[in-house]
């Protein structure tokens, strides 16, 4: 007659959070029905303690530059945010220097004038329009957010620029089409973009597909959330925090609640 | 009235003429509430704490955001990446809402389970199922405001089901728009209301509160309370239990926030609305995922809606539907076993809701609506007269003063 309180109670628990388990995965497992598996890479800044590989981002801005920037804009990063990736004011004034961007003059003539530090990037083409006609009706999205605004971001990524294999016997690529292995539908209308030394990296990495889609994706997997180290530091202290929180008030509860318990 | 309650002579002399003080020390200090709740009665200021994190992390958000189609989704990557720790404020806000929902749900459960909603409370009950439809109302209107791919295509999906109204459907549709499709008047007045329900929340939680503490909390047992032996003062019994709570709570919540913050979220929104491309799979949020998933099941488009209201609505009258008079599952030996397979069906209806509606799926979608209607509709009202419950004890204090065996067994102790 007296068991019922505390055995039921540790029982609910453990059902409670299972329940919640199955939800958490059942949240996850939107648009699986076409699911490809992509190679899962071991990214530097993956996990609870995962930071930026410094000298990686840095190629990855190069293949970026001279590889995807004929195409694809990254409207939301100014070249000021270049600091974060250990670059000086200098070499980032000299760097948005090589863009031209319009603006008006005290004649209120459109004049284009270099691109300063606190800039975004100069998108490649004037308008959404102008990047479909020059790419054959596909409109090559712009980055900034990419790894964001893909599951599994990073990993498809460097999936999709590692692809590019011939297509099998029995499908049809027209004209302007590609065919990857992991891009949805397997037709894609971006050709591959990375090929052995594309470009030539100054550290003197051999320039892989494999070592530039790795380098690229670094890049933008920090373009889609430049807080992601300050983030995850400032987590580590407010985690320390609430669980000293957690056990004082765990002791606290027990000290204040024994006489009651003890009756 | 005792006059030298407060010995502050400033508080004295305020509570004499406005007696706030007095009605905090009476509703907060000393209000006296069960000695026996277990954890599952934390929930409940746990909620009230996340109701206003998300009020004042959404005022924040309100000072840098536009509500404007073309500036909207811009703006909210500016809070994220110009806005001195604005990725903070808005991961703490996006997860808020996931949070908020997860306690209110498992509150909503433990009343379920405890029979929370039975006589006297009622009305507290249904102040409850208020909240939680203002609630839905609300965040569905906060998904459409950072304007991507979601928002949009889930704002389009959801207000086209008031079209299913017959003969005036289209006009309501239009008028609930502000034009002829989701549009920027569309984000304005979502921006509006998104901004002034939570408000309207904080008044009924009050009403809420004001009903609870007429009788004060419900128990594990279910039955009333016989007697100061059976409560303690809320403070500082309860304050330091909802603290501990509160700790257990937040460190859950920070470790969302900080390390998976995009976990409870779709990758599509970070991709701009765009009315000319329709995503391959329109999903709500995963808390709307169980009425998502009611709603595809029915094979008419009204009747999917009514059935997606309906699933709300039983809520409201369960008081009345629930003809037992024994309040906790835990002396209710068959309805105990038919709360579980509720909650696994809940579950089930937002896996279902998730995943495409085709072949099995769709099956399982109905057999698991069926079921929930089942539960509210035919269970509650007929369960109470096959089902045999288990003898009450007297009081609350009896499990733990002990009954008839424990003071047998302090009698021994004694003798020796």
């Amino acid at each position: 007659m007296i068991k019922y309180s505390s055995k039921l109670f540790s029982n609910d628990i453990l059902k409670l959070f299972l329940s919640l388990i199955i939800i958490c995965l059942s949240s996850t497992s939107f648009g699986a029905s076409e699911k490809i598996n992509y190679p899962q890479l071991n990214w530097s800044f993956s996990g609870i303690l995962g930071t930026f590989d410094r000298a990686s981002q840095q190629r990855g801005l190069q293949v970026y530059k001279e590889v995807c920037s004929g195409c694809h804009g990254m409207r939301l990063l100014a070249y000021r945010n270049l600091k974060s990736i250990g670059y000086n004011d200098d070499e980032i004034k000299a760097f948005a220097a090589e863009n031209n961007v319009n603006t008006i003059n005290d004649d209120g003539e459109v004049v284009e004038r270099p691109a300063r530090p606190s800039d975004k990037f100069v998108s490649p083409y004037p308008n959404d329009k102008a990047a479909r006609a020059a790419n054959g009706g596909a409109y090559p999205p712009d980055l900034s957010l990419i790894v964001k605004a893909r599951p599994d971001g990073a990993n498809y990524l460097h999936a999709l620029l590692t692809g590019y294999v011939d297509a099998p016997a029995e499908k049809k690529v027209p004209d302007g089409m590609y065919y990857n292995k992991y891009y949805s539908g397997n037709l894609i209308g971006m050709p591959q973009p990375l090929y052995d030394d594309g470009v030539e990296y100054a550290d003197g990495t051999k320039a892989t597909p494999d070592q530039m889609a790795k380098d690229v994706t670094a890049f933008l997997a920090w373009a889609s959330e430049p807080e992601m180290e300050d983030r995850k530091r400032l987590g580590i202290s407010v985690m320390l925090f609430l669980l000293l929180l957690s056990a004082l008030s765990y002791f606290a509860m027990k000290q204040i609640w024994a006489p009651i318990k003890n009756q | 009235m005792s006059k030298s309650k407060f010995k502050n002579p400033v508080v004295k002399w305020i509570d004499h003429r406005l007696p706030v003080f007095s009605f905090m020390d009476h509703e907060l200090n000393h209000y006296p509430t069960p000695k026996n709740l277990n954890y599952f009665w934390n929930f409940g200021s746990l909620a009230g704490f996340a109701l206003v994190t998300m009020i004042i992390t959404g005022i924040v958000l309100s000072m840098n955001y536009t509500a404007h189609v073309d500036y909207a989704f811009d703006s909210v990557e500016r809070i994220m990446r110009d806005v001195n720790h604005g990725w903070l404020i808005r991961y703490i806000h996006m997860n808020g809402a996931s949070f908020f929902f997860i306690v209110v749900y498992i509150h909503i459960f433990r009343g379920l389970y405890y029979g929370s909603y039975k006589a006297p409370r009622e009305l507290l009950w249904i102040l409850g199922v208020l909240i939680l439809l203002l609630m839905m109302a609300t965040a569905f209107m906060g998904y459409v405001l950072p304007w991507g791919q979601m928002s949009f295509w889930g704002a389009t999906v959801i207000t086209n089901l008031f079209s299913a109204i017959p003969f005036v459907g289209e006009n309501i549709v239009t008028w609930l728009w502000g034009g002829f499709s989701v549009d920027n008047s569309t984000l304005n007045r979502f921006f509006s209301l998104h901004f002034v329900l939570p408000f309207v929340i904080v008044g009924v939680v009050i009403l809420h509160l004001v009903a609870l503490h007429r009788f004060g909390s419900n128990n594990p047992i279910g039955i009333d309370i016989k007697g100061t032996q059976d409560t303690v003062p809320f403070s500082p019994y309860y304050t330091i239990k909802d603290l501990f709570g509160l700790s257990v709570f937040l460190s859950f919540f920070a470790a969302a926030v900080f390390f998976f913050p995009n976990f409870m979220g779709h990758p599509d929104n970070y991709i701009e609305a765009n009315p000319m491309v329709t995503p391959a799979h329109i999903v709500p949020e995963w808390y709307f995922l169980p009425f998502y998933a009611i709603l595809r099941a029915i094979p008419d488009k009204l009747g999917g809606v009514l059935f997606m209201f309906g699933a709300i609505a039983v809520l409201f009258i369960l008081p009345w539907l629930d003809r037992s008079s024994v309040r906790s599952s835990q002396f209710r030996p068959i309805y105990k076993i038919f709360f579980w397979i509720l909650l696994l069906d809940c579950i089930l209806l937002g896996y279902l809701g998730a995943m495409p509606a085709e072949g099995l799926y769709v099956i399982l979608s109905r057999i698991a609506t069926a079921y929930y209607f089942f539960h509210f509709l035919i269970l509650f009202p007929l369960l109470p007269y096959i089902e045999k419950t288990k003898p009450l004890p007297l009081s609350i204090s009896e499990p733990i003063l002990g009954g008839a065996a424990t003071a047998a067994a302090m009698a021994t102790r004694e003798k020796k």
